[in-house]
């Protein structure tokens, strides 16, 4: 199973963290900061396999980003570069040609992405237009939602 | 409204900052990481205050943004837990999923303790209502599959079955599953419930999504489990996957539950073997293609022609240039191959050989492991010389870490691949001088650890021992140390096996060991010690030999005796004639020289230096007190008492040897019967200042003990602290010089294994004999040179961590244990606690059910009790359901085999069953012999 997912910059800002087995605060800080100068310091047109700590770390460069997962040493590597890749194509496909900004400005619509793809460390769903579907109904329902609350707490305010 | 500082108000909520503006104040605040730091504590701040609004919009931005800080900026959010729970029951959806997202990334299973709360809130969420949508399911299924307790775990899997079993097109199946899964991890009691709907998602009907999750879940379960048998009844729909299935994620996971399974039935081998061929030779993914090289390679690899093409593909991976993925995966395929495939390896040799020098440093770290992997007592000398010339060339890391591979591989169980220990000593001393050697820790280890067990290789050792002390290029080096020390004390331990005294002691004593770390210099001073000392003896016992003869033929006799000491002891005075008053001068000389040394390091300020110096200045004096010093012509005075008295008590002090000490040689010192066990730790104390008549004391002798003592006694359990002391001490005392001027007051104390030591010595002898011969046994090639006894003691390393491993074991065992009684079937069908089955348990007989409502009931009692308490006793009670009783318990492997393929034939049986709804009846309860394994796969 995936023990985690880190999206890091270039400059080691953390982009994305998602845990799918327990970690404290403070190991999740530490498991970070070596991972990303682990990773980080790698030069390009290496292979995209990381050990550390009897796990294995699959990591794969898209433009500044770093999309990193953790993973127990039997899972199969390639795989989880294409959980990588199929994970950034529904983020492209999502937002419109995906860059930094677009994750940092809209980072809890990234985790909701990330979790139609991966739920407690498993592959969830591996069509890209089933998690583009279940995606927009959910960003419609949520956006009538707030019109509504919208409109109740301008009726609120008025009145106040 | 009075507005405080702290209070939250409604200005707050009307100025409040959006996430958008937090996030743009950090970002133009993130050029220096002071006005970063000063941004987020700003933020924190007006968090703490927004989120105690009792409006909900402002407290949910508020947790929103804390959120952001949290993941982002690695802040502690656990204290918002009760805030994040507080927003659930908002009827507007943004706020719930705001709450969920929050507590999927904060909640820990283990340390939020307010997650009993959230339970009421999860199964209302998760309840089949127009108004739960996926909006509103799928986050909550994200915190129940993240940050579940056992507790929330059990209570709240038979809320999951409806998605579980519910319409197949369900968008939220897929999550349940994966939800489920992790219910079952750390709850296994969850089984009866969740287990059955879970197999059910395997069927044809399934969406492909959620035959692709339930299949996710299968494997997960079957690679945690310790024995997977109780899957191999899932066996035929697997198949069915491998062969149909056309999505590439699903047939990994298909493979991987096939790797764990066919182990265990040699007719699902034959029969994957196949399907598993044909994906190996036609499927274009990568992946795909890999899984199924690990498949062969690990359970197929007793049929030659998929090893066959398996390793053909391995050659493709490692051929493919232009992506080191492959390289690198090659790598780690031929490294799976078991030494029955060597001549695999060998066809790569090249392309191994040559990812030494890849840019990569994983993929030359894997062909460092591979190459590991294939060393073999015929071809260590050959590929360790290489390596460790090849390390002399690499970067610094790279240059470590095949010293460290060749290091353990080399010393791993007690040298097993060694023959020829000459060799490896000096290959440890060639190590040592690696420009980039950091490693000096476990080459003084090895080399101190090589003197105590092997006898042969002594001459060897002192001689490479000989050769870094006298380089004075090596002692500036901080990282050789110890290095140094090992040498240092190698070649005072084993001094009779010196060419030349003379040289050792000015190389011992040479100006730059002040270089050296104070201890170190210790070790030094020690050595010189036992050197003068033996130089002393050897001296006075060649005077004494040449006395005993008659004056006639005095001068062949004395030559005669010499050679027998020669030969005897292989010693070798290069510098000394056999003319006595030439080797005065000598002794006279290098004793001159010791003092004139030494002298000054008597005044030192470090107390191990300044004893030791003493020490040896004292014996200098002693010596040069004898009157035998004075008149060494006069050859009558060497029956002076008190020489011979000074020879022997030098003599003894060295002359028992140090051996190893086994990792358990604690257990099995007998607890005296004055020592009381239950004595508290304060009494202890007493007892271990008086440090005369603790046990402790004469563990520190049985250090002395060269022979190891395979005693059979019990091992008596020992109190913690005096177990840690003596730890302590025994782990200091190697390298610490043994104290040996203490020689004579030792005789005072008891030593633990005197009397063993007189029985056990020939059983043990014998035991090392044995031991060497079985492991000749297997060898294809005699060596040239037979190899050196290695004195080995027990086996005895992986106590310590069995504790750990039989908890593990334990939990997974009940899981399969679970998981066993589910799908093999029969009365306690778990579904009975659910309406939507109540169709399927109705055909079942009155007793189930009244066992049913036991196997329920029994939780629901005891939900007072303490987590623990509850699932143990709630198991056990399930088992006490089971038809194989709590036999299971402790069955040993027969049994494990026996009932598995009774459960094999029960529960496909079962499912059949289920499939033919119209045939009713539930069959009696006559089981074939046959395990129906068969009828679907063969």
């Amino acid at each position: 199973m995936i023990h985690f997912v880190i999206l890091i910059s270039r400059q080691g800002k953390v982009r994305l963290t998602k845990w799918y087995s327990p970690y404290q605060q403070k190991e999740r800080s530490t498991v970070i900061r070596e991972l990303s100068g682990l990773i980080l310091s790698r030069g390009p047109k290496l292979c995209n396999f990381v050990e550390w700590k009897g796990y294995k770390v699959v990591y794969r460069r898209y433009a500044s980003l770093y999309f990193c997962m953790c993973i127990d040493p039997d899972d199969n590597e390639l795989e989880i570069l294409e959980i990588i890749h199929h994970f950034v194509e529904i983020l492209d496909r999502y937002f419109g040609s995906v860059c930094e900004l677009d994750l940092i400005f809209n980072f809890h619509k990234a985790y909701y992405i990330l979790d139609e793809i991966l739920i407690a460390g498993e592959l969830q769903e591996s069509s890209k237009k089933a998690v583009a579907r279940l995606i927009a109904a959910q960003d419609s329902l949520v956006e009538t939602a707030k019109e509504e609350a919208g409109s109740i707490s301008n009726m609120i305010s008025q009145a106040i | 409204m009075a507005a405080t500082s702290s209070a939250p108000s409604l200005v707050d909520t009307l100025f409040q900052r959006s996430l958008d503006d937090l996030i743009r104040s950090l970002r133009s605040s993130s050029s220096s990481s002071v006005l970063e730091a000063a941004a987020i504590t700003r933020a924190l701040d007006e968090i703490r205050r927004e989120i105690r609004s009792p409006d909900l919009d402002t407290k949910a931005v508020a947790l929103q943004k804390l959120t952001y800080l949290a993941s982002l900026h690695h802040l502690d959010m656990s204290w918002a837990a009760f805030h994040a729970l507080e927003l659930l029951p908002s009827p507007s959806l943004p706020h719930p999923r705001v709450a969920y997202l929050a507590a999927s990334l904060s909640f820990h299973p283990s340390s939020t303790d307010l997650l009993p709360l959230a339970t009421h809130q999860l199964r209302k969420h998760l309840a089949p209502s127009p108004a739960n949508t996926p909006a509103l399911v799928a986050p909550a299924l994200h915190v129940l599959a993240l940050a579940s307790s056992a507790d929330l775990a059990c209570h709240l899997a038979p809320d999951l079955l409806p998605i579980l079993s519910g319409q197949s097109s369900n968008p939220l199946r897929p999550k349940a599953i994966a939800t489920a899964l992790r219910a079952l991890a750390v709850c296994p009691d969850a089984a009866p419930v969740l287990f059955k709907p879970l197999v059910d998602c395997l069927s044809l009907s399934s969406e492909p999504s959620a035959v692709s999750a339930a299949v996710s879940a299968f494997c997960e379960l079957a690679l945690a489990a310790p024995d997977p048998s109780p899957y191999l009844p899932l066996a035929p729909e697997f198949y069915r996957l491998l062969v149909d299935s056309r999505n590439n994620w699903v047939l990994i996971k298909v493979l991987k539950i096939f790797a764990r399974l066919a182990p265990l039935e040699r007719r699902l081998a034959v029969r994957i073997l196949d399907p598993v061929c044909q994906l190996l030779r036609r499927s274009p993914a990568k992946s795909v293609v890999f899984e199924c090289i690990r498949t062969v390679l690990s359970s197929l690899s007793d049929h030659d022609s998929a090893v066959r093409l398996a390793v053909d593909k391995i050659k493709e991976f490692l051929a493919s240039d232009d992506d080191p993925n492959l390289r690198y995966l090659g790598l780690q395929a031929l490294a799976m191959l078991g030494p029955a495939y060597l001549w695999a390896v060998d066809e790569s040799r090249e392309v191994v050989i040559r990812s030494l020098n890849d840019t990569d440093t994983n993929i030359r770290h894997q062909a460092l492991c591979l190459i590991m992997g294939m060393l073999r007592e015929s071809n260590v000398v050959e590929i360790c010389n290489l390596l460790i010339k090849y390390a002399m060339k690499s970067d610094p890391d790279f240059a470590n870490e095949i010293l460290d591979a060749v290091l353990a591989t080399c010393g791993r169980n007690v040298y097993e691949l060694i023959v020829d220990f000459d060799w490896y000593v000096s290959l440890l001393g060639e190590m040592a001088r690696n420009p980039h050697c950091a490693k000096g820790d476990e080459i003084e280890r090895q080399l101190v650890d090589i003197g105590l067990r092997v006898r042969d290789a002594r001459p060897e050792l002192v001689r490479v021992a000989r050769d870094l002390l006298i380089d004075p290029a090596l002692l500036g080096n901080p990282f050789l140390c110890r290095v140094l020390s090992a040498a240092a004390w190698v070649s005072g331990e084993y001094v009779e096996s010196s060419r030349n005294l003379l040289e050792l002691v000015e190389a011992l004593l040479q100006p730059r060991t002040n270089l050296l770390s104070l201890l170190v210099r210790a070790v030094y001073i020690q050595a010189v010690f036992k050197v003068v000392t033996f130089s002393f003896i050897f001296f006075i016992k060649q005077i004494q030999a040449f006395d005993t003869k008659s004056s006639a033929d005095r001068n062949a006799a004395f030559e005669n005796e010499n050679d027998v000491a020669t030969a005897d002891k292989a010693v070798i005075f290069d510098s000394i004639d056999n003319n006595e008053t030439f080797k005065h001068e000598s002794l006279s000389h290098l004793l001159d020289f010791v003092e004139t040394t030494v002298g000054p390091l008597s005044e030192c300020d470090n107390v191990e230096i300044q004893e030791r110096a003493r020490n040896v200045l004292g014996l200098i004096h002693i010596i040069r007190e004898t009157q035998y010093w004075d008149i060494v012509a006069e050859h009558e005075l060497t029956r002076d008492k008190k020489i011979s008295e000074i020879v022997e008590l030098m003599e003894a002090a060295f002359s028992e040897e140090l051996g190893p000490v086994s990792t358990n040689a604690q257990k099995r010192v007998t607890v005296p019967e004055d020592l009381i066990l239950n004595e508290n730790l304060s009494d202890l104390a007493e007892v271990l200042g008086d440090i005369d008549v603790t046990p402790c004391t004469s563990i520190s002798f049985s250090l002395r003990c060269h022979h190891p003592t395979e005693t059979k006694e019990d091992s008596a359990p020992v109190i913690e602290a005096s177990s840690l002391l003596a730890e302590h001490r025994k782990r200091h005392g190697l390298y610490y010089l043994p104290t040996e001027k203490d020689e004579v007051e030792s005789n005072d104390y008891p030593l633990a294994n005197e009397p063993l030591l007189a029985v056990s010595h020939v059983d043990d002898a014998k035991d090392i004999v044995k031991l060497t011969a079985q492991s000749f046994i297997p060898r294809k090639e005699k060596p040239m040179k037979p190899r050196p006894v290695v004195i080995r003691l027990d086996e005895g390393d992986g106590d310590s961590s069995s504790g750990l491993t039989m908890v593990k074991e334990f939990k997974d065992d009940l899981l399969s244990g679970a998981i066993r009684n589910v799908l093999l079937g029969n009365e306690s069908k778990p579904s009975s606690s659910c309406d939507m089955s109540s169709d399927r348990t109705s055909r079942r007989g009155e007793t189930d059910a009244s066992n049913n409502n036991e196997l329920f009931s029994q939780p629901k009692e005891s939900n007072a009790l303490d987590g623990r308490e509850h699932r143990k006793s709630s198991s056990r009670k399930s088992r006490h359901h089971t038809r194989h009783k709590e036999k299971n318990g402790s069955l040993g492997n027969e049994d494990i085999e026996e009932t598995s393929h009774r459960h094999s034939t029960r529960s496909s049986r079962h499912q059949g069953r289920h499939k033919h709804r119209e045939r009713g009846d539930a069959p009696p309860d006559v089981v074939s012999q046959e395990p129906v394994i068969q009828d679907f796969l063969l």
